[in-house]
């Protein structure tokens, strides 16, 4: 019996594939080489950081660290990983399709991805980039730096996240299997959907800004420029049009994965499918009413100040919904503690941490402190590392067998998630304190008194890698040596186990019929 | 969907449809969502023109003087005309006028051009003045910062619709191809319909161009 | 209590007169979201481990067919409850904190102003009476004070921890903050905004000072740099007078040398733009149809950016001198029409007053005579000014 691994083979049955989930595997290397690319600046500035002083980096340098740290990370790995992955995989298997609607516009994405990267690596080591990923006006009309180029590599690799997005929109609304109704997919299929609703609408608005961007720089545009009657602001107001909603486009999908997670090893179904469900929708709508809120001391009215601000509140009353339901989830459940678990845990604290820290940034006052200082840095990544990239860990984890018929060693599995976790809560609890006590972000040097934290900070930084480098070696050796896996190890009701472990070419060996819900635990699997 | 007979060989249906008639709404409703796409590109344009209108009222009401209006309007009596004979290239293939179809794709194509013609001879008279984007700009009978961003405006705006133009051409032109050697027919016109949608989102723009930049007087 | 929290959570000292409240909610807001995330995190692992396989309660589960909302074992209206709660929380916090934003954005109205200048990479401070400094704020303790601030190329931040406060600097406007130090001693402020290779060097400090030494001390700080070309204007400019003048009498030179009077008078006379005589802090109505005081802000704003807040019945014609007046040049003209402030806006209601001290005679742009001296027979008779700046 041949699989999407071994039914075809040589370079070009891969890199001309139109099969999704070849394209899944080829987006997933991808995505985890910049993944490493992210980290290693992350390195690169937690070291710097350990003394007051300069270390090895001059001002320059490091601000092109944190500045390349945070494009290939939000660019190249969150927004793109859990969807261009897991949506590519699984979407279909979800609904009981043998592709995606558009094949051969998926394997164009992953060029036009490809393509994207390219020039912003370019960029980045010709010249490098220094603005923040923020890229704010005047400083990036002005600033020495290859800005130009990389801001139009990061508007090449919007068009993927476009073309990504509209694929799997007209994939959900045409492809579901016969008896599929909205209301019975997967909760997974639920989030990437709303995920892919905010890619649509928001990316072109942030393709326009960085257009903007690159051609002031290049070629003196200054749309923004206030010598020439501009205003800097706007341009923080069309960045953060987007670049709002794609926080949500990172949280989302790892969403999708919570509920996928934690029904199948609780054994039982969703305490309440459409609360998941709506609420995805309704983080995906409010999302695009709260870009303010990144901008409080910028110059707005109080009003705006006011309106954004119980807005952004408003978004965490979905998130809350959410938790709550799985949480109760657990409830009569029958729970097997496996890594995706430890993982779910770790979301469960994390994620609930960052995003009240959420709602307290959101609190107008207290923002004026927090603002621009480690308290908000250390905020974005409770949510992105403990809410994202954990739930990115799970996936793997839990469609390891899935994707590759092979198993992962479990107790690695443990280690490596509680080396990511309490790595990850040593590297920036601290940096919480660091912004209560004043030490604005994107700093080179800073005071002496606050060195202890950071260099807490930056021993925490150590473990968070070691624990990633642990789970990479593990599952690479599972890649080849793990041990061979039955179709449904997990005895999860989800329509994606239904299908040969790992799946023909065109997922199913017949067409799929549905003849229960993907959540039905109370009845037996077939 | 519509009724097109199904004369000519029967259209392949791809493996992940259903049946003909799912892959068709495919077709369409991801070429809106394309569309949708990429007038949210030129909505934020339009928010940073309503912007910056508010704070420099008087000086783009001036400004949109200087832009001759006969240039503008003749633009869009062009893409109205091409939109009605791409819309006529469409009817024509649903009932298998293979011929008609081509002609009023060519007219099209050549409207098409005659507009990125006509651009050009505006831009042309732009430069005569001194009128140039961004911080080149030098036109000294309206010299003020009001002035200069709205001309940076309309270049940025014009220009990033063009380049649609070119894109439109380019699509319009791949179909009049494909339809001339008998591989898009009456059977399945689903890429002339979709390139006759773009085509037509290509002409909405620029009714929303036109009175911002040539009838907005004040 | 206070101390014990702030020291726990490493707030920086209170030393503003707003830091004390916008810390008690501070930590009303951290030790809620601390007991939430650790209480589901707790509530998530005893699921964990009650739920467990194998705990005893057999091997499979009886079929889940409970309706809804009976099925986990949570009713209806607890899960109101609990999101109703979430909501009057937030709900809470917002109207706390947006209250305190209010408050700290509005300048009590007694306050005094101080102009502030941020670039690529430091901070200079001009203070009313036409002193300068650079790097370090001198304020006066006890008393409100009123950052105006710019920028002079990127944005910057002006951020001081100490006092809760922080405002982004933008060139191309003004924007405000305002502060009042509840006691003497040292604050750091820190740029908070990247803007460029020396962003984390571009630090300065607040001095703030009792009274009795504050005066002295800003006294004898050297004078900010007001006379001079002015930036990007053709115009030429006089050497320094031999004797030292007052900041308003500086304020007429630079007005006089950047072209203000040939659109704005001094006497009431009506002209192109309003004249500046009893403007300061009148209220004026705007072309929106909206009323403002002609405070220090909106006159800064004024020259900045005339057209966003344009005094009605007047056209929107006057430019903009923003990157044209250096911020101490500005506290200059504001300071002058500050003084001005006594003259009648109406000729022929009160006699005009004396000349200001150290200013020199105006000639009256449509008349070509000075306020107070008989006019000469027609319309622009060519009286020299004896400025040599030409009307």
């Amino acid at each position: 019996m041949t699989s999407y691994l071994t039914e075809t083979t040589g370079i070009k049955s891969w890199l001309l594939t139109k099969d999704h989930k070849r394209i899944g595997l080829l987006f997933m290397i991808a995505t985890a080489l910049a993944l490493m690319l992210g980290g290693v600046f992350a390195l690169l500035i937690r070291f710097e950081l350990v003394s007051p002083g300069p270390d090895f980096l001059d001002g320059l340098t490091y601000n092109q660290m944190f500045t390349h740290h945070g494009v290939v990370m939000v660019f190249l790995f969150m927004v793109p990983v859990i969807p261009t992955v897991f949506g590519n995989f699984f979407l279909p298997m979800m609904l009981g399709a043998p592709d995606v609607a558009f094949p051969r516009l998926n394997l164009a994405s992953f060029y036009v991805y490809c393509a994207g990267a390219a020039i912003v690596l370019a960029a980045l080591w010709f010249g490098g980039i220094d603005t923040g990923w923020t890229f704010y006006t005047p400083y990036s009309a002005t600033s020495p730096t290859s800005v130009a180029t990389a801001a139009f590599g990061v508007f090449v690799v919007g068009v993927s996240s476009i073309l990504t997005g509209l694929n799997f929109i007209v994939t959900v609304h045409t492809l579901r299997a016969k008896n599929l109704r909205w209301l019975e997919m997967p909760l997974f299929v639920w989030a990437i959907y709303a995920t892919a609703i905010i890619q649509v609408i928001a990316t072109p608005v942030l393709g326009m800004s960085l257009l903007l961007v690159a051609l002031d720089h290049a070629w003196g545009l200054g749309i923004f420029d206030p010598s020439m009657g501009g205003d800097p602001v706007l341009f923080q107001h069309l960045f953060w049009f987007y670049s709002h909603p794609a926080v949500y486009i990172m949280i989302l999908p790892a969403m999708g994965v919570v509920s996928e997670v934690v029904c199948t090893f609780s054994h039982n179904r969703p305490s309440s499918y459409r609360a998941i469900a709506f609420s995805s929708l309704g983080i995906a709508f409010i999302g695009f009413l709260t870009w303010g809120h990144h901008m409080f001391v910028a110059g707005m009215s109080v009003v705006d100040v006011g309106v954004f601000g119980i807005l952004s509140m408003m978004v965490a009353i979905f998130s809350a919904i959410k938790v709550f339901t799985w949480t109760i989830t657990l409830k009569h459940g029958r729970i097997r503690f496996t890594t995706p678990m430890l993982y779910f845990f770790g979301f469960m604290f994390l994620f609930v941490f960052g995003g009240m820290t959420g709602v307290a940034v959101a609190t107008s006052s207290l923002d004026v402190h927090w603002t621009d200082t480690y308290f908000v840095v250390a905020h974005f990544h409770f949510i992105m590392v403990g809410g994202t990239l954990t739930m990115y860990l799970a996936a793997i984890h839990y469609w390891f067998p899935k994707m590759f018929g092979r198993m992962y060693p479990e107790r690695w599995g443990l280690i490596g998630a509680a080396g990511v976790i309490l790595g990850f809560i040593f590297t920036f609890t601290p940096q919480f304190l660091l912004g209560n006590a004043g030490m604005p972000r994107r700093y080179w040097t800073y005071p002496p008194d606050y060195q202890w934290l950071n260099v807490a900070s930056t021993a925490g930084a150590t473990i968070l890698a070691l624990g990633l480098l642990v789970t990479l070696g593990y599952l690479i050796w599972a890649l080849f040596k793990g041990p061979k896996a039955e179709r449904n190890p997990w005895g999860s009701r989800g329509y994606e186990w239904l299908a040969p472990t790992p799946p023909p070419v065109h997922n199913f060996e017949a067409p799929l019929e549905i003849t229960r819900g993907p959540y039905d635990y109370h009845l037996p699997e077939t | 969907m519509t009724d097109h007979g199904h004369q000519g060989p029967a259209p392949r249906v791809a493996i992940q449809f259903q049946d003909l008639a799912k892959q068709e709404h495919a077709a369409h409703f991801g070429m809106w969502l394309f569309l949708g796409s990429e007038l949210l590109l030129f909505a934020g344009l339009f928010g940073l023109y309503t912007a910056y209108r508010t704070r420099y009222a008087t000086a783009f009401a001036e400004a949109v003087h200087h832009n001759a209006l006969w240039i503008g309007t003749t633009n869009v009596v062009i893409l109205i005309v091409s939109s009605f004979t791409v819309a006529w290239a469409v009817h024509s293939l649903r009932r298998d006028r293979r011929r008609t179809t081509l002609w009023s794709l060519a007219i099209t194509m050549l409207l098409g051009l005659l507009f990125l013609v006509f651009k050009g001879i505006e831009y042309g008279i732009h430069f005569r003045d001194g009128v140039f984007p961004g911080h080149y700009y030098a036109y000294q009978e309206m010299p003020g910062h009001g002035a200069q961003l709205f001309f940076t405006l309309y270049y940025f705006m014009t220009g990033l619709h063009a380049l649609h133009m070119i894109g439109g051409l380019a699509a319009i032109g791949w179909v009049a191809a494909r339809v001339a050697r008998g591989k898009t027919t009456a059977a399945y016109p689903i890429p002339l319909e979709l390139g006759a949608l773009y085509w037509h989102l290509v002409d909405s723009i620029w009714i929303f161009l036109w009175p911002m930049f040539y009838l907005t007087t004040g | 209590m206070n101390e014990f929290m702030r020291r726990l959570l490493m707030l920086p000292p209170q030393a503003s007169t707003m830091a004390r409240s916008i810390d008690y909610l501070h930590y009303f807001v951290i030790i809620t979201t601390m007991i939430g995330a650790a209480g589901v995190a707790a509530l998530t692992l005893y699921f964990i481990v009650r739920y467990r396989e194998g705990a005893g309660r057999g091997t499979n589960p009886p079929p889940d067919l409970r309706p809804h909302h009976a099925r986990g074992g949570v009713s209806l209206w607890f899960e109101l409850s609990v999101f109703g709660g979430l909501l009057a929380l937030f709900v809470t916090w917002w109207v706390i904190g947006f209250s305190q934003f209010v408050r700290i954005w509005e300048p009590p109205p007694d306050s005094m102003t101080i102009y502030v200048v941020g670039k690529q990479w430091m901070w200079s401070f001009a203070y009313p009476h036409g002193g300068g400094s650079v790097g370090v704020l001198y304020v006066p303790a006890g008393r409100p004070v009123k950052l105006l601030m710019t920028s002079r190329d990127v944005i910057h931040s002006f951020y001081v921890p100490d006092f809760r406060l922080k405002a982004d600097v933008v060139p191309g406007r003004t924007t405000q903050l305002w502060f009042e130090a509840n006691q003497p001693g040292r604050h750091r402020i820190f740029c908070a905004e990247m803007c460029g290779p020396g962003h984390s060097e571009m630090r300065a400090e607040v001095v703030a000072l009792p009274d009795a030494d504050y005066e002295r001390t800003i006294q004898g700080l050297a004078p900010a740099q007001i006379s001079g070309p002015v930036q990007g204007l053709a115009i030429p400019f006089e050497a320094d007078p031999p004797e030292p003048l007052s900041l308003a009498a500086m304020g007429q030179r630079v007005a006089a040398e950047a072209g203000c009077f040939r659109c704005h008078t001094v006497d009431g006379t009506p002209h192109i733009g309003p004249t500046w005589a009893g403007l300061y802090e009148a209220t004026i109505p705007l072309q929106d149809g909206t009323q403002v005081v002609a405070d220090d802000a909106y006159l800064t704003r004024s020259m900045m950016d005339p057209a966003a807040e344009l005094h009605r019945g007047f056209l929107a014609v006057m430019p903009s001198y923003q990157g044209l007046l250096t911020a101490p040049q500005i506290g200059a003209i504001v300071q002058y029409i500050h003084v001005l402030g006594d003259v009648s806006r109406y000729p022929g209601e009160a006699p005009l007053p004396a000349p200001v001290r150290g200013t020199v005679p105006l000639v009256n742009p449509l008349e070509g005579t000075a306020p107070g001296e008989p006019r000469a027979a027609g319309p622009r008779a060519a009286r020299p000014n004896p400025t040599g700046a030409t009307p």
